[in-house]
């Protein structure tokens, strides 16, 4: 088996996010950067199917500048066998796909995981991109993934309940809570990943077709307005005439 | 020129999500002085299609073939696009469902189209194509500009109004084409917790956290969100622990939900937990500590313990339910 892991490089969870003045970039000074929590959990799935099926190979691959070479050496650290950098500014989500998916026609692999979204710009798009760009098919929201020969089985999230998929290979899915428990860097495989290989890539060239133009944080609150632990009945009396919820 | 909106249908029958992406279609279609035009894949009865008509799709498409019985993600994208392509629309919009979420971005592809995930409003087309989205998982929201001419949006769930705006109906069958891998995958099973009130899509929340100290009593909880039509929800140790499935995991790393109601008892409010429901129109926490972080995030609170609070607030849904019945 071939597998192919695509991380992004993203701020850690308890990031206060902030704006330069004019809203137009994130300030990324003092902010510490993660593998994108879902990714790390496709990236578990990989090395378990890897480790169950001898001779296989699991590549991790980011497009970005080479800021995130700390992030992509904790996915050697954690397993990858090898990793690749496209070397390019990532300017929206096609133009990740698209890079993705021409590395991924001339190296051919079996298996292609993401995360169901990246935890910075919520995009959403990359794994269903790289099936299309590739003609194959892509289950996204995928919270179990389990191979059988040349046959996966999948369960997908829908509204109130969950579908089983069954899919031949090559197939890309997007991970997302529940395919596997993370993986945590022990001291051998940091050790050997200063050793893995890291390829660096140029780009093709992708148009971009969209850019963030502006950001904003939602409005604060007004402050809570607290109901005495007493007066339970009051607070199903504002809910329905002040909120108007109930 | 045209507005293609995709509708989704659970066995048959529209989903809230679906009248909701007509209403926001048929706002850009009027913003852009054109029509909007509705799609429908599998087997829907003629009464139910035309309700679409209900909320300003001035054309249904409706593709019955047996084939598109049941969802392919790969085939109905292909769907969509052809459909796109034989109205000549250059909006075409989905809801973020999770079926949408994995469809969007295939159309995008097919359509040269830039796509965004999770608008939360109305697009701003004064000056160009601007979109506004939720980013860095509810902490923030983006406006996306986008160049391209045709254009792909993922409506959030919950973010727009449901709004009256009869049309004639004015149904169409359409076949699509379709390409050689695009029934690559099938559906062994479809599994649905009938009798639960599905959480991406909910209106109201009810959510707990470690405070309830093990999945024994989630009893009230769930007699809480019956009372009110709510659904469930967990913050992630709960789902960690397995005291209830992860599909109730909300937040940063979770389900991200708006609804108009959310009520969090006996969790703490870490920033993983807010970034995915400060977007909830009402936030109700209940929680023994007074300083926890959630009191600041919230509209209303009651500062006690769960176990005595909960039990009181459902007599008192009770009662006001028998009053106002
Ligand atoms: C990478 C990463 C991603 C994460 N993503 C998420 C995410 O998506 N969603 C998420 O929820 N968390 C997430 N977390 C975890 C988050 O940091 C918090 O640990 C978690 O939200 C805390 O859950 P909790 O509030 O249920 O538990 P606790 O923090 O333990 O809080 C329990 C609360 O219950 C109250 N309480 C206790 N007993 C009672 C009682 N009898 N009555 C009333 N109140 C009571 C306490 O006062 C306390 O405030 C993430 C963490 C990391 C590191």
């Amino acid at each position: 088996m071939k597998i192919l892991v695509c991380i992004s490089n993203v701020p850690d969870t308890t990031t206060k996010i902030n704006f330069t003045d004019d809203h137009k970039s994130f300030v990324s000074n003092g902010v510490t950067f993660i593998i994108n929590p879902y990714d790390e959990i496709a990236l578990t799935r990989a090395l378990e199917i890897s480790e169950a099926n001898a001779g296989s190979t699991v590549t991790v691959i980011h497009v970005g500048d080479a800021s995130a070479e700390p992030t992509i050496r904790k996915a050697l650290a954690i397993g990858a066998t090898d990793a690749v950098r496209i070397n390019a500014n990532a300017r929206d989500a096609f133009f990740v796909a698209s890079q993705i998916a021409n590395y991924a026609k001339e190296q051919g692999f079996d298996l292609i995981l993401t995360g169901r979204e990246s935890i910075d710009y919520n995009g959403a798009q990359v794994a269903s991109m790289i099936g299309e760009l590739l003609n194959i098919p892509s289950i996204s929201i995928v919270k179990s993934l389990t191979l059988d020969g040349t046959t996966v089985t999948l369960e997908r999230e829908i509204e109130g309940g969950k579908e089983v998929i069954s899919c031949p290979l090559p197939l890309v899915a997007s991970a997302s809570e529940g395919m596997a428990e993370p993986r945590i860097a022990g001291m051998r495989g940091i050790m050997s990943a200063r050793t893995k290989t890291l390829a660096v890539i140029e780009p093709s060239d992708v148009p971009a077709l969209q850019t963030i133009t502006n950001y904003d944080k939602p409005a604060p609150r007004s402050q809570v307005k607290l109901v005495n632990v007493d007066d339970v009945k009051g607070l199903v009396t504002l809910l329905n005439q002040e909120a108007k919820v109930i | 020129m045209s507005v293609l909106v995709y509708t989704e249908h659970a066995e048959g029958k529209f989903k809230k999500s679906s009248f909701e992406v007509v209403s926001y279609g048929a706002a850009i279609a009027q913003q852009l002085g054109t029509n909007l035009v509705a799609l429908s894949i599998g087997n829907v009865s003629s009464d139910e299609l035309n309700k679409l008509a209900q909320y300003g799709a001035s054309k249904i498409l409706s593709v019955s073939e047996d084939a598109y019985k049941s969802f392919v993600n790969q085939a109905y994208g292909a769907v969509i696009a052809q459909a796109a392509q034989k109205e000549g629309a250059n909006v075409v919009v989905l809801s973020a469902s999770f079926s949408g979420k994995g469809l969007a971005p295939r159309v995008a592809v097919k359509l040269n189209a830039a796509y965004v995930d999770g608008a939360v409003s109305l697009p701003d087309t004064t000056n160009g194509f601007m979109v506004r989205k939720g980013a860095f998982s509810g902490k923030a929201f983006a406006d996306v500009s986008i160049s391209s001419e045709n254009k792909v949006i993922a409506l959030m769930p919950n973010a727009y109004k449901v709004v009256e705006n009869s049309q004639n109906p004015n149904v169409e069958a359409f076949t699509p084409v379709a390409g050689s891998n695009d029934f690559a995958t099938m559906i062994k099973e479809i599994v649905r917790a009938s009798d639960k009130v599905s959480l991406p899509d909910a209106e109201l929340v009810v959510s707990a956290g470690r405070g309830m100290k093990g999945p024994e009593n989630w009893g009230m909880i769930e007699e809480l969100a019956q009372l009110l039509g709510a659904a469930t929800a967990c913050s992630k140790p709960v789902s960690d622990a397995h005291w209830r499935p992860h599909s109730e995991h909300v937040g940063q790393t979770g389900i991200a939900v708006s609804p108009n109601l959310y009520i969090a008892i006996g969790i703490s409010g870490a920033i993983q937990h807010l970034a995915g429901v400060s977007s909830s129109k009402v936030i109700v926490v209940i929680n023994k500590d007074p300083e926890a972080p959630f009191f600041k995030a919230a509209d209303y609170g009651i500062v006690g313990d769960a176990f005595e609070v909960v039990p009181q607030l459902i007599s008192a849904i009770k009662e006001f339910k028998a009053v106002n019945a």
